[in-house]
């Protein structure tokens, strides 16, 4: 595996995966949860990310998302080899590169929702009023200016979930990586948030993978990959 | 700054822990204080003594008592500048609890000896020309509302049953901050005078030394030690400081008792405060595994958990500094026994960096297992 980071400019990809494997020690077992898995998507692509559990989808997203490191192989995004970064520029390039939508939503309860979407401004050079026209912007794209002073406990599922999508495109991220986002929500609550991200798809472009174990969800994507036993297929698992 | 809100949230998830806590570290913190104030009050002596003076006393005991005689002999030393003598009065005004010191003295060489205590001109005058004249310092004046002209009347078991009347000529201030402004002194002629047969005319209670040069104080004092030897009255030379710290000793080291029970304070306070914060961040484990997802560095979760401690510590540690000063800023709460009573600037400033180290030192185990989180693994466990 090359250490150093391989730009490529002239590829159409967003996100590039390469030969990926990923395995996890359990106790003095190896477990093989991700085997030999090349992917490719396109700017602007809606992915839905299909499988049952213990396939290996979140797995896959958190390499994507650069919160963990293939065992072998490689993770280009945005022209950018990230597996091979230090856990600082991990960090920033996260920050720069990518919003987190995560199916129990994942707010901080003791800050407002203005608050919690503020959190990726902060780590911007952005000065507060700055921060604050930002904020605005996003609560208003998810439909809750009106909720900007409510603290996570008097929302509901469905509007908070919408803050955690606030949340992640505020910064307006390269890639919106969603594990679930459904997956704690009826389907009235489910139907608004798959809207909404489908409107952020098709009206603002903001490419989109979604991990989901919901037939109607993955059908609001404009492509559905399936994982099963740590390999990828066009084709449901039978 | 801009982190603020987050850390302040935080501590405010579990209010009843944080105030807790908070009241934990206040209360340390008053202790702090107040063991400060009361250490400066029994040792403070010996901080303010002068390098140039040495104290002579009897061989045997501080209360024995010395001739009147010894103090030509001891202008006659060499390097010897100049020799007073105090003896102690030990009276009581009105009742016994109204305490205070009051020590016979010659007025001109003992305010020679002494330019800490500071008295104006004209009531320097008036108790040169007084021989019932007596002069006493602000807080006692204050303490009795006596002013300029008042005749003050005191009782002392040790010197007879007699009330002595002291005509209050002036009332000295105290050149530095730690001056003791309590005693009260009168003219040694009028107390010779005055005490009763069989008890102890011609006698005094201790001589205080001005050497010329400070550096050959160890000399001068053997030399006056020499000087008694294998006479009736022998005596014991010691510098200012030391004759200070001897006097404090009578109660132990005081300096030791307070560094062992603060020392205790301070070790269950980090105790306390080292679970809060462990507990705070075991409990968010899974928020600091988003808040590292989004793009906070290792770095800034650790000082994010560190800002926290420090807040608490720093909170806690304030109000219980601020609320020593409140309880100290009026001086000696005993009416007279702990005269140099007074919470120092240095001790302030003491308190200020414990509560840095002990926010420091609470929040580093738990900042440390948060910076060192796998976000993954962090995140499972939401």
């Amino acid at each position: 595996m090359s250490t150093t980071n391989e730009t490529q400019p002239q590829d159409s990809a967003l996100v590039r995966i390469e030969g990926v494997e990923k395995t996890f020690r359990r106790a003095s077992e190896d477990v093989h949860v991700l085997a030999r898995l090349d992917l490719v998507v396109p700017p602007g692509e809606f992915l839905a990310l299909m499988g049952p559990s213990g396939s290996g989808k979140s797995t896959l997203l958190n390499l994507i998302g650069g919160l963990d490191r293939p065992t072998q192989g490689s993770v280009t995004v945005a022209g950018e080899r990230i597996d091979t970064l230090s856990d600082r520029r991990l960090a920033d390039w996260r920050a720069r590169h990518i919003g987190f939508v995560f199916q129990l939503y994942n707010l901080m309860p003791v800050l407002t929702a203005e608050r919690n979407v503020e959190l990726p401004l902060l780590l911007t050079h952005l000065g507060k009023a700055e921060r604050q026209k930002h904020v605005a912007t996003a609560l208003a794209m998810v439909g809750l200016s009106h909720r900007a002073k409510h603290y996570p406990r008097t929302l509901s599922g469905g509007e908070q979930q919408r803050v955690g999508i606030a949340r992640g495109i505020v910064t307006d991220p390269t890639l919106l990586l969603c594990d679930e986002p459904t997956g704690d929500l009826d389907r009235k609550a489910g139907d608004e948030i798959l809207n909404l991200l489908q409107a952020l798809n098709r009206e603002h472009g903001k490419t989109i993978i979604m991990v989901t174990h919901d037939p109607h969800a993955s059908a609001r994507a404009s492509r559905t990959v399936y994982l099963n036993k740590g390999r990828l297929s066009n084709e449901p698992v039978s | 700054m801009k982190y603020a809100h987050l850390v302040w949230g935080n501590l405010k998830r579990k209010k009843l822990r944080t105030l807790l806590t908070l009241l934990s570290i206040l209360v340390a913190f008053v202790l702090f204080g107040l063991l400060c104030s009361i250490r400066q009050a029994l040792v403070g002596g010996v901080e303010l003594a002068g390098a140039d003076r040495l104290v002579v006393r009897h061989k045997v005991s501080i209360i024995q008592l010395l001739p009147e005689s010894y103090q030509a002999r001891m202008e006659r030393i060499p390097g010897v500048d100049l020799v007073v003598h105090q003896t102690w009065f030990g009276g009581v005004y009105q009742d016994p609890k109204n305490f205070f010191m009051q020590n016979p003295v010659q007025p001109e060489p003992f305010l020679a000896m002494h330019p800490e205590i500071v008295l104006p001109p004209a009531q320097r005058d008036a108790w040169l020309k007084t021989r019932t004249g007596a002069i006493v310092g602000r807080t006692t004046a204050e303490r009795f509302q006596w002013k300029v002209g008042d005749r003050i009347p005191i009782r002392s078991p040790i010197w007879g049953q007699r009330t002595w009347e002291f005509d209050l000529v002036g009332i000295y201030e105290g050149r530095d901050k730690g001056t003791d402004t309590t005693p009260m002194f009168f003219r040694y002629d009028y107390f010779d005078e005055m005490r009763e047969e069989g008890r102890g005319r011609g006698l005094v209670g201790w001589y205080t030394i001005r050497v010329k040069d400070p550096s050959r104080a160890a000399e001068i004092a053997r030399l006056v030690d020499q000087e008694f030897e294998n006479s009736p009255a022998e005596t014991k030379t010691e510098p200012e400081g030391a004759f200070a710290q001897a006097w404090a000793r009578q109660i132990g080291n005081i300096t030791l008792i307070v560094a062992g029970i603060l020392g205790a304070v301070f070790f269950t306070i980090l105790l306390v405060t080292g679970s809060t914060m462990s507990q705070a961040v075991r409990e968010r484990i899974g928020e600091l595994g988003v808040l590292k997802a989004i793009g906070f560095t290792p770095a800034q979760v650790l000082g994010l958990v560190l800002a926290e401690s420090c807040t608490l510590a720093g909170l806690g540690g304030g109000l219980g500094l601020a609320l020593a000063w409140l309880l100290t800023v009026n001086g000696d709460p005993t009416g007279g026994l702990l005269p140099l009573f007074n919470f120092r600037t240095a001790d302030l400033l003491l308190g200020v960096g414990l509560c840095v180290v002990l926010g420091v030192v609470t929040g580093l185990l738990p900042a440390l297992q948060a910076m060192r989180l796998r976000v993954a693994d962090a995140l499972r466990r939401l």
